[in-house]
């Protein structure tokens, strides 16, 4: 059997769990969301004892050498005896500055924190709440702007999106951890062709990277394609196409599955994506958004002849109900 | 007295980085062909790919070490899933495929498909 030490107490893990479904099971709270290593809002720090490999996956190496690691995926073997405390250490305080909308189902969120976070743009954050509530959010802003701009799709009974649709405040207080993922641009190769694709909020950090690319000077083809089941699911469009008219290197494609019009393509992204961009072969591309469409324009894309490593992608993994083990979640 | 170990076809080949270019080329072959895509989607892409890699590493005599009670092991859920001789001839044909397109010599390609044909038992369970 392993087990589990959090503030003085042991828990025992049955067979294969992880340490987030062990310690949830026995009444301890630890925020999580994805429970699929996806979002790594249940990033916890082994103070004594190894986890596996597998716990650290996609972790900075800062981090993974002061034991960080996820607790959804750590599965410790039998006889592992692990000490482990949150990752409170590593959360900054912030302040909501301003809610507003940008669409029927699109809220925009602008953060400052307490102390400045290094990212870049395109990355993501955990949004804990006081309450421990956490979910994952794309960093749409650059770093040198004031505050931290985040693109919330309300999700019917959602509990992070329905609070801050509802009852958010200006000034109420929250904590960011991150940031974290590999969706942001590299400076070095200003001619390669960019590729951006996202559904819905999956726009959040492509408008980011696609500001950082334009900013660094980028001068190669940035193709940004946003695709939305209806028109009214695309937003900053003006802003789009006005970013796309100062930049001739820019291209705005936004696309539905229903109700196109002149400006607005109808079909699906990879249709899209395939009309215009036959032979994205030597492009760096970028994936944001829905899992299942992520993950099948990725594949997609690397039969067209894109390199694994020019392909990043964020999949916007829901949150999976506590009470669900991770392992029946079926999120991988 | 010269004793001159015979380099691996791998290290002939130009070793790791070799590997990384064919993985993907080999990789995509695999994807695109309907008759055995289905035991290779994985949601986790880079972790398949490392897998290819570790068989291509093995095919051409490189440093990674299976046992015939590994690959039986390893494509045991594989073999549940109705994995048959012609699958096999299907991975083995984009393998011989791959080391075409990248300039790989006949007779180089021979010893790689020999290797290759040496794990169909353990592959396929027999
Ligand atoms: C790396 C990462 C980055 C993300 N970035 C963003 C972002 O920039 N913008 C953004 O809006 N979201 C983003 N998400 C998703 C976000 O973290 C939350 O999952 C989402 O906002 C819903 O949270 P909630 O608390 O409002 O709803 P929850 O209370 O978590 O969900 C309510 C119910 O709806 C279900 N549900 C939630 N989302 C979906 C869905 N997409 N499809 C089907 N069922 C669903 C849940 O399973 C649950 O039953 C990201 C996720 C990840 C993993
Ligand atoms: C030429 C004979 C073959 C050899 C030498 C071989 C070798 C290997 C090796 C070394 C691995 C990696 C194991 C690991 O690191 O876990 C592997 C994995 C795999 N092989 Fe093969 N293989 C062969 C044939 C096949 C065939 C015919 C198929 C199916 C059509 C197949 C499907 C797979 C799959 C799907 C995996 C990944 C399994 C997983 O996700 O865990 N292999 N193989
Ligand atoms: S990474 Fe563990 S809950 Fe999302």
């Amino acid at each position: 059997m392993a087990k589990v030490k959090h503030e003085s107490d042991w828990y025992p893990l049955e067979s294969g769990e992880s340490v987030l479904d062990a310690l949830l099971r026995q009444g301890v709270s630890i925020p999580n969301a994805c429970r699929a290593g996806a979002c790594q809002s249940c990033l916890m720090r082994a103070v004594a004892g190894t986890v596996p490999e597998a716990a650290q996956v996609g972790l900075k190496d800062t981090l993974r050498a002061q034991g960080y690691f996820l607790a959804c995926a750590c599965r410790p073997p039998e006889g592992t005896q692990l000490e482990v405390t949150g990752a409170e250490a590593l959360r900054i305080p912030a302040r909501i500055q301003a809610l507003s909308s940008l669409s029927t189902s699109v809220l925009r969120v602008r953060l400052v924190t307490d102390s400045p976070l290094a990212y870049h743009a395109g990355q993501y954050i955990s949004l804990v709440r006081e309450d421990g509530l956490a979910r994952s959010y794309s960093l749409a802003s650059l770093p040198h702007e004031d505050a931290l701009e985040l693109h919330v799709r309300l999700q019917p009974g959602g509990a992070m999106s329905g609070w801050l649709a509802q009852d958010a405040r200006p000034g109420d207080r929250l904590q960011v951890q991150g940031p974290a993922g590999s969706c942001f641009y590299v400076p070095g190769r200003p001619e390669q062709p960019l590729l951006l694709a996202g559904t819905g909020t999956g726009l959040a950090p492509l408008y980011g990277i696609v500001r950082d690319a334009l900013a660094a000077g980028h001068s190669g083809p940035i193709w940004l394609f946003h695709g939305a089941r209806t028109p009214e699911g695309l937003y900053l469009t003006s802003e789009l196409r006005a970013l796309a008219e100062q930049h001739p290197q820019f291209r705005y494609r936004p696309g539905v599955l229903e109700g196109g019009s002149r400006d607005v393509a109808e079909g699906a992204l990879d249709v899209l994506i395939r009309a215009e961009c036959p032979k994205p072969l030597g492009w760096r591309a970028w994936l944001c958004g829905d899992g299942p469409l992520v993950l099948s324009l990725r594949k997609k894309l690397f039969l067209a002849g894109l390199s694994l490593k020019d392909l990043h992608t964020d999949a916007f993994l829901p949150s999976v109900p506590t009470g669900q083990r991770s392992s029946d979640a079926g999120a991988r | 007295m010269s004793v001159m170990a015979e380099k691996s076809v791998y290290e002939q080949l130009g070793g790791e980085p070799a590997m990384a270019a064919a993985v993907e080329v080999f990789y995509r072959k695999v994807l695109a062909d309907e008759h055995i895509s289905h035991f290779f989607e994985d949601v986790d892409m880079e972790r398949q790919a490392a897998k290819q890699k570790a068989f291509l590493t093995m095919v051409t005599g490189g440093p990674v070490h299976y046992s015939g009670k590994d690959m039986r092991a390893g494509h045991a859920p594989l073999v549940k899933r109705g994995l048959n001789d012609s699958h096999f001839d299907a991975v083995a044909g984009h393998l011989k495929a791959t080391l075409e397109e990248l300039g790989v010599a006949a007779p180089l390609v021979a010893k790689v498909m020999t290797i290759a044909e040496s794990a169909r038992a353990d592959v396929l369970g027999r």
